[in-house]
């Protein structure tokens, strides 16, 4: 394979987070750059731009699902719905 | 855990698939899973890029510069759309190069439609209203896909493709209130181009070889014929607002039904231009391919730049 | 014909027949994502070429569409650069042509923003940031093209030398933009071309082309013979039904 293949982040508007919207090949990051600008911005989708080469990413392995993600199931202290607020109380 | 993991994993491919959820890449899955989406992914980004083809012939000859403009950007959204394909097969473990190998070696195919000629400027109004008012009906219900990948590029490739087949039916609109020459243009693309549409759906339900596994994986969501079926419901009406006589002395309406009674397509064209005897199976191919080989010098110093400054970088 | 008409034309013509040999790379780029690219900038300047020659038919106040303009004129009433028309050849002459071209533009546009014409210092400000993305397009190929294999550095060569005895009609100076004072004399761009051009050359490890014989003709409507087929295949649908709405 000549072009390695990566993967584009793509922030929508200032106030949002880069988002995945999806992969390209190209042959280094500067034309990455430009061609995810033409490709996944053709209609004003974006204000800035991420590209990482996708053999540089970690990712966690579905496998192992039950380990990384489940424990954090119980701890339901860390959602505000836990809490009571007595009635009446407002802006908390 | 290698065992126990992988029957842990098919488990929860079923469960995953029974509560209508998304299958996500790195997720175990049945092999002949994994082997259909790719062949229906390749074929699909297949059928994008051949599709530039047939209207990109037309860009130079486009009859207006806003036409001309238009044209442009939707061949141009057909690459953007190969793309999105491509990248999502590739998530199943194949490379793009290599489906591309498939394509050119004609190991591969694309959707037939595309190996019929595009012979006026009224063909250009055809395909966008038709083939691609095929492609949505046949498009829409994959947004909703098992397979995460091909859901979300089917949903940036169905809300890029709503404008092409308005400006197709614009075209034709046009036309339809033009010259009687033009009227005539747009009646005659009709002629040709409707039985082509109507095939676009595949083979009859009762030959349909791959239906019933992918619908029960949640590939495939809704039967040909149920498809073909909207797609006629959807398209009569619009032909008599355009004033055009849908080539089917078969068709009617049933009131009781609330459906269209159509003709049978003649599926033995749809096989022979399968099987590579359509009138532009040879000139598509040959064209791909050409733009592939011609560009492989491109590529490969595209590469080497890459190499040369990642070594000076290296050593800097 | 007022000179701020022609002066339209010569701007507009040059984006139009530009864009109708960039469309010419859709589907048969040398990669998916490039077919994407020379989209964009075929649409660019299209939309250059639209806009300037809807405002030639205003000025000329004949009643004129941009598609009368487009479809309607003869070979000889085509005021566009030789450069333009010349057929694509490989990838590497197109990459040369965009780099010669849309630093030509962009420096155009960037003394065009100045013009008291409002309607022409509009579509600089539009214009302007379309060509450096152009130019930016055409260096990075042009240094990957030059600094890539031996092959791609032959051809970048070959393309940069082939299209060089083009280049000096951009520039050449005549009376009517001496006289329209919202023009911009195309000679005093040339300096600043020839230093953004050669740096991008020299860092592409390709050799500076060798001065050579120049063309010109194409503001006088003299054009090569590859034109007349561009504009039979560009107007004939439009002229087989004059009259017709598309």
């Amino acid at each position: 394979m000549i072009e390695p293949l990566w993967e584009i982040f793509v922030r929508s508007r200032r106030g949002l987070s880069h988002t995945h919207v999806g992969s390209l090949h190209a042959p280094d990051a500067t034309m990455a750059l430009r061609n995810a600008r033409d490709v996944y911005t053709r209609r004003q989708e974006g204000v800035s731009i991420w590209v990482v080469r996708a053999s540089d990413i970690t990712a966690s392995s579905p496998d192992e699902k039950d380990e990384f993600f489940d424990p954090a199931g119980d701890k339901v202290y860390r959602h505000p719905t836990f809490y009571q607020v007595p009635e009446g109380v407002e802006h908390l | 855990m290698s065992h126990l993991g992988y029957a842990a994993g098919m488990d929860s491919f079923q469960a995953t698939i029974d509560a209508d959820g998304r299958i996500e890449p790195r997720d175990a899955m049945p092999d002949g899973y994994r082997k259909t989406l790719i062949r229906q992914i390749a074929q699909h980004a297949h059928s994008e890029i051949i599709g530039m083809q047939p209207e990109g012939n037309w860009i130079s000859r486009a009859p207006s510069l806003r036409r001309k403009a238009i044209l442009m950007a939707k061949v141009q959204d057909e690459a953007g759309h190969g793309l999105y394909l491509y990248a999502a097969a590739e998530t199943l473990g194949v490379d793009r190069a290599d489906v591309l190998d498939l394509l050119h070696s004609g190991k591969q195919k694309y959707s037939s439609i595309f190996n019929y000629p595009t012979l006026t400027w009224a063909d250009i109004g055809a395909i966008g209203w038709l083939v691609d008012g095929a492609a949505i009906v046949n498009q829409v219900p994959l947004c909703r896909c098992s397979y995460g990948p091909y859901a979300r590029a089917m949903v940036r490739v169905c809300k890029e493709e709503s404008f092409h087949q308005r400006q197709g039916f614009e075209i034709l609109y046009t036309l339809c209130n033009g010259t009687p020459e033009q009227k005539a243009m747009a009646q005659d693309a009709l002629d040709r181009w409707w039985w082509p549409s109507l095939m676009m759906f595949g083979p009859p339900d009762s030959a349909s070889t791959h239906s019933e596994q992918s619908m029960a994986w949640g590939i495939k969501r809704h039967s040909n014929d149920e498809l073909r079926q909207r797609f006629v419901d959807m398209t009569v009406p619009q032909a008599d607002v355009l004033g055009l006589r849908v080539p089917d002395d078969g068709l009617s309406y049933d009131e009781e039904a609330g459906h269209y009674r159509f003709s049978e397509p003649d599926y033995t064209e749809l096989y022979d231009v399968v099987k590579g005897n359509g009138p532009c199976n040879q000139e598509r191919l040959a064209h791909r391919v050409k733009a592939h080989e011609d560009g492989a010098w491109v590529r490969e110093a595209a590469a080497a730049y890459a190499e040369k400054q990642a070594l000076k970088e290296a050593a800097a | 014909m007022t000179d701020l008409f022609v002066y339209s034309l010569r701007l507009g013509d040059d984006a139009l027949i530009s864009a109708q040999r960039t469309a010419e790379w859709i589907a048969a780029a040398p990669q998916l994502e490039e077919d994407v690219a020379l989209g964009n900038i075929g649409l660019d300047q299209l939309g250059q070429a639209r806009t300037l020659l809807q405002y030639a038919g205003t000025v000329e106040g004949a009643g004129r569409s941009e598609d009368d303009l487009a479809y309607f004129r003869d070979e000889r009433e085509f005021l566009n650069l030789q450069l333009c028309e010349l057929p694509n050849g490989d990838f590497a002459h197109a990459m040369a042509r965009l780099l010669y071209f849309a630093t030509y533009q962009q420096l155009l546009y960037e003394e065009l923003l100045k013009s008291s014409d409002e309607m022409l210092s509009g579509v600089a400000g539009k214009a302007v940031k379309e060509v450096a993305y152009h130019v930016d397009h055409a260096t990075q190929w042009v240094l990957r093209l030059g600094d890539g294999t031996e092959e791609s550095h032959q051809r970048m060569q070959a393309g940069l030398d082939a299209l060089w005895p083009y280049t000096a009609e951009m520039f050449s100076s005549d009376e009517l933009v001496q006289r329209l004072d919202v023009a911009v004399d195309p000679s005093t761009l040339q300096d600043e071309w020839t230093r953004r051009v050669t740096a991008v050359i020299d860092e592409s490890t390709c050799g500076r082309p060798e001065s050579s014989y120049q063309h010109s003709g194409g503001r006088e409507g003299r054009h090569t013979e590859h034109m007349g087929y561009l504009l039979a295949e560009l107007q004939h649908v439009a002229r087989s039904h004059p009259g017709a709405t598309w």
